[in-house]
């Protein structure tokens, strides 16, 4: 099953001088975590936006599971997909149990499940509910904060996760961890992510494929190993090379 | 003088009361009236990129009149007594009120009001539950601002049969009572002070996420 499906969509905002996205196709099967990769301003940020609608295409469909979301009810289309960014944007005046229970409370579950809910998120996540949930978010770490965030999106199960560089804000040692326990959410849930990124240790380790993007075109599209084996253009093995040099830098100190 | 003040209050503490009655009146109803003008001016404002140079342009110009001047310039509209004291001290109100609850809802982080939006929050929703609130801390300094200048000016209003504190300083003024000075000009700072401590109070009730 196809989860996500771009068809010829373009983007351009008012005053700028070329396109975001430029005619970009590529489908997402269900459970894949597709990574995209690209420097800033590649266009890697709309992308993710045009997903859950926050932005809407000049020309061409974006398609969650066959449907067209332009037809789409738009609530529906932002329940249906998780949304996590880097700057976190949790409620500041809302507790951890708040923001986590936000689109249950929405959807006026019974007091019961939102608790229910609520501790079996932040459980998921690594924090034990009875010392977090009374908390409020500036009580809490960065990466705690990061966790709170991802409860907050899993909260209503939805099927595809958008991750905007979730760790970006985050210490190497923070965000190791977190990629870590990313990935076996999603061995454990099957969901399908899509996790965009410029830091391409990141990319290749999380994606099992990697969207590259560069100026609002795909680049190359492909599994990690197959584009460390044959980078497609000067750009993907500029990219590949300072990674190597990275790695040979440290192998040094070894 | 101590004395003089003392034998004030043994023989006239119902005159005093009194006046502290209809100061403290003239100034919530100001109060009132400003808050239910320029919160929904300045949410307005807030929403509507265009509006906003245009009022908070003609408050910022109207704040620059001395609250003296727009008492007396009331005077020959709308005669002398409470209302055109109310008037006159609701448009000295306004501009902070104003500009404050602008200023609370813009500085809510984009970040914040985008993913409100993407968990599928409405419009509506989005404001009543995260913007507003989230602008309360500024919105309630600017009424505190407000507040403290309503009552300090409400002794002016005496000037224009208001009544109020102010009538015992302008007696004082004019029978150069400097007891009835004391008095007067003592308790309207003593009230503009209590003022100020109460939208603490109010502040640290309301707010509490942002004491922990």
């Amino acid at each position: 099953m196809t989860a996500i499906e771009f068809q010829n969509v373009s983007k351009r905002f008012p005053g700028a001088g070329r396109n975001a996205l430029e005619d970009l196709s590529f489908a997402v099967s269900e459970g894949e975590f597709v990574t995209v990769l690209g420097p800033s301003g590649c266009g890697k940020t709309t992308l993710l936006k045009l997903i859950n609608r926050l932005y809407e295409p000049d020309s061409g469909r974006v398609l969650l599971f066959g449907e067209d979301i332009r037809t789409a009810d738009l609530v529906q289309v932002r329940r249906r997909t998780g949304y996590v960014i880097q700057q976190i944007g949790l409620f500041p005046h809302w507790t951890i149990g708040e923001n986590v229970a936000t689109v249950p409370k929405l959807l006026k579950w019974d007091k019961a499940r939102i608790e229910a809910r609520t501790d079996e998120l932040l459980r998921l996540v690594g924090l034990e509910p009875e010392e977090y949930k009374k908390r409020y978010p500036s009580q809490l770490s960065g990466g705690q904060q990061q966790r709170v965030g991802l409860a907050r999106a899993l909260a209503v199960d939805p099927k595809i996760m958008l991750m905007d560089e979730p760790f970006g804000a985050l210490d190497s040692i923070t965000r190791g961890k977190l990629q870590r326990e990313l990935l076996t959410l999603h061995r454990e849930t099957g969901k399908t992510f899509l996790f965009v990124t410029h830091d391409i240790d990141e990319a290749f380790l999380l994606g099992s494929r990697v969207l590259i993007l560069d100026g609002g075109k795909i680049v190359q599209f492909d599994t990690p190993e197959a584009i460390i084996r044959c980078p497609a253009q000067g750009f993907v093995r500029s990219l590949v090379d300072a990674a190597k040099e990275r790695g040979r830098f440290w192998e040094a100190y070894l | 003088m101590f004395g003089q003040i003392e034998e004030y209050f043994r023989t006239s503490l119902d005159r005093w009361t009194g006046m502290l009655a209809a100061h403290v009146e003239v100034s919530l109803l100001a109060l009132a009236i400003a808050a239910a003008l320029a919160v929904p001016a300045g949410i307005l404002c807030a929403r509507y990129e265009r509006l906003k140079g245009p009022l908070t342009g003609l408050f910022g110009a109207l704040r620059v009149v001395p609250s003296l001047a727009i008492l007396l310039l009331m005077l020959p509209v709308l005669g002398t007594g409470t209302a055109p004291a109310a008037v006159a001290l609701v448009l000295l109100a306004v501009p902070p009120v104003l500009m404050n609850t602008v200023a609370g809802l813009e500085s809510v982080p984009a970040p914040v009001l985008e993913t409100a939006a993407a968990m599928g929050m409405e419009e509506r929703q989005i404001w009543q539950k995260v913007r507003l609130p989230l602008a309360m801390p500024m919105i309630l300094a600017g009424l505190k601002t407000a507040a403290v200048e309503i009552v300090a000016s409400a002794a002016l209003a005496a000037k224009i049969g208001a009544g109020g504190l102010g009538e015992l300083i302008f007696t004082g003024i004019g029978l150069f009572r400097t007891d009835l000075l004391l008095i007067g000009g003592g308790s309207v700072a003593l009230l503009s002070l209590l003022t100020g401590v109460l939208f603490e109070l109010l502040d640290k009730l309301l707010l509490k996420y942002k004491n922990v």
